[in-house]
């Protein structure tokens, strides 16, 4: 063996380690295998034992759909044309969201204490957490689309925008999720308390209601709700058949982006501390 | 002779062959003296000002280095700090003083298995505990027929996990873990597992890693392991070096 060989050896000294964001950026592209095998065996694991199986998630949105179309065109009388289609696209996405964000949360605790035995990028939790509610997601649109050629409705174009929405509302939710991961650390009851947030959250998104039965003086409300925006981009291509403007675009962008940032900051300010914790 | 100079760099790794340095090392926990788990409780404490922390030292203020090649134990009694100190060595945890220098690739050899899911088949398990070990997924192909004839589990590989045997799993973990010759490899107590077969495999291959240069750490209470395998042993006791040097002379002082 000779020096030139072992100058070539990968060198860790805990004193010259980089900015904690960028080693975990670099860590996590290393371990990029990792990631796909925590999001396959999440994946693989959910369906082995159900008889049903991937038919779950197929069926969980349209069931839900079914209940809820029944109750608000019944109850409440909501005057809108091709109700399903609208409900079911809010659901859907705010199952991801909120699915996404609960195993992001749940992810670095219940990992079996893997970050205090093992060195991965902490941050690898998360984003398994992101793929394999995207995954869902894909599968749960089969439905949307389904239900709405059912009902008759047309089409358009314009739904080929549609991933880009899909794009901001990951990183919206893997912002986030990050800031939840960090805090679950913490705090042992974080779970009742964001899922209390969560339902709040919905009900104050226009998933299951539309916006404008709000009265004009709330209206604000749902200005200040940064899921409304990302909801929009979302819904509106298949919805109403328009892409749309940019306005709308870059309120939603930037609410991700600063969801995002905040959250990368926030998780990697306290990074060396997880192992000591979980 | 072991204990690390007042100041070097990382040139004097490469130019004197020492794979592992620890200078000045204290790894501290920080335990709330009162138990509190929840926000509502951590922000009332916080509101009172009765947030208030026992300070744990693990690890406190080692400095030893270990040589290419060598096999090193680290001795000492339950929760001595043995284990904390193989975590530094592994990048698990971050030493709160101190400075950790490793050259190499480091592979942990902790508890056998850590990661391993039990829905999932023996396989399936495999390219997850490869890949935790920083493998890529290819590299783990690549590996695979080795690892599942190691493991002597050919007939099981395709069945789930829950249904292999406690020294089943223990193998395919070894298996796994040692399926690429490391440059540091850390041992933290496994040796214990399997029966004497496989032990004596596991043993066989750790020798024939050292042979090849690689730098091996034991961390173990079996005297007989430390004595027959390393040349140089380490004595740490509530966090503290005890004793460092030959392997015969710090045993003797800690069976002493």
């Amino acid at each position: 063996m000779t020096d030139e060989i072992q100058a070539t050896k990968e060198i860790y000294d805990s004193s010259k380690r980089p900015h904690p964001l960028i080693e975990e950026f670099l860590t996590l592209i290393k371990y990029r295998d990792l990631l796909y095998q925590f999001v396959s065996s999440s994946i693989k694991t959910r369906y082995k034992r159900s008889f049903l199986g991937v038919i779950w998630t197929l069926l969980n949105p349209l069931l839900m759909m079914v209940v809820l179309t029944l109750v608000f065109t019944n109850l409440f009388r909501f005057a809108i044309q091709y109700y399903p289609v609208y409900l079911l696209s809010g659901l859907i996405l705010w199952n991801f969201f909120s699915s996404t964000t609960i195993q992001a949360l749940q992810g670095m605790i219940l990992s079996g204490g893997l970050l205090n035995r093992i060195y991965v990028p902490k941050s690898v939790f998360t984003f398994s957490a992101l793929g394999t509610g995207l995954v869902n997601l894909t599968i749960s649109l089969v439905p949307l689309f389904a239900i709405t050629l059912f009902l008759g409705m047309k089409i358009h174009l314009s739904i080929l925008i549609m991933p880009l929405a899909i794009l901001l509302l990951a990183i919206f939710s893997l912002g986030i999720g990050l800031i939840l991961a960090a805090a679950a650390v913490y705090f042992a009851d974080m779970l009742p308390v964001y899922e209390v947030i969560l339902t709040l959250w919905m009900y104050a998104t226009p998933i299951i209601y539309p916006a404008d039965i709000l009265p004009a003086d709330r209206v604000w409300l749902l200005k200040l709700n940064p899921m409304y925006y990302l909801l929009q981009v979302f819904r509106r291509p298949l919805y109403e058949g328009v892409v749309p403007g940019w306005g709308e675009w870059a309120i939603a962008a930037s609410v991700a982006l600063a969801v995002f940032i905040a959250g990368s900051l926030i998780f990697t300010s306290k990074i060396n501390e997880y192992a000591y914790r979980t | 002779m072991h204990t690390a100079p007042e100041r070097y760099d990382v040139q004097a790794i490469l130019n004197e062959k020492y794979d592992v340095y620890m200078q000045g090392v204290s790894v501290l926990y920080r335990v709330p003296r009162e138990r509190f788990s929840g926000i509502k409780e951590y922000a009332i404490r916080l509101l009172q000002r009765r947030l208030q922390y026992e300070d744990f030292w693990a690890v406190r203020d080692v400095s030893f280095q270990v040589r290419s090649g060598e096999a090193f134990g680290i001795i000492g009694r339950n929760g001595s700090g043995k284990s904390t100190m193989l975590k530094v060595i592994a990048r698990v945890l971050m030493p709160t003083m101190g400075r950790v220098v490793t050259r190499g690739k480091v592979a942990p050899l902790l508890e056998l298995g850590a990661g391993f899911h039990h829905e999932l088949t023996g396989r399936e398990n495999v390219f997850m505990n490869s890949t935790l070990l920083g493998r890529s997924q290819k590299e783990t192909e690549r590996l695979m027929p080795e690892i599942i004839e190691f493991a002597e589990i050919e007939d099981f590989i395709d069945a789930p996990l829950r249904t292999y045997s406690t020294g089943m799993i223990a193998r395919l973990g070894f298996s796994v873990a040692s399926a690429l010759r490391p440059d540091i490899l850390l041992v933290d107590e496994v040796l214990s597992v399997g029966d004497s077969h496989f032990q004596e495999k596991c043993l066989a291959r750790m020798n024939s890693f050292r042979a090849m240069g690689t730098t091996i750490i034991i961390v173990s209470h079996n005297m007989n392991t430390i004595e027959s395998f390393c040349d140089h042993a380490l004595w740490i006791d509530h966090g503290q070096i005890k004793s460092i040097g030959n392997v015969r002379e710090v045993v003797a002082q800690y069976t002493g």
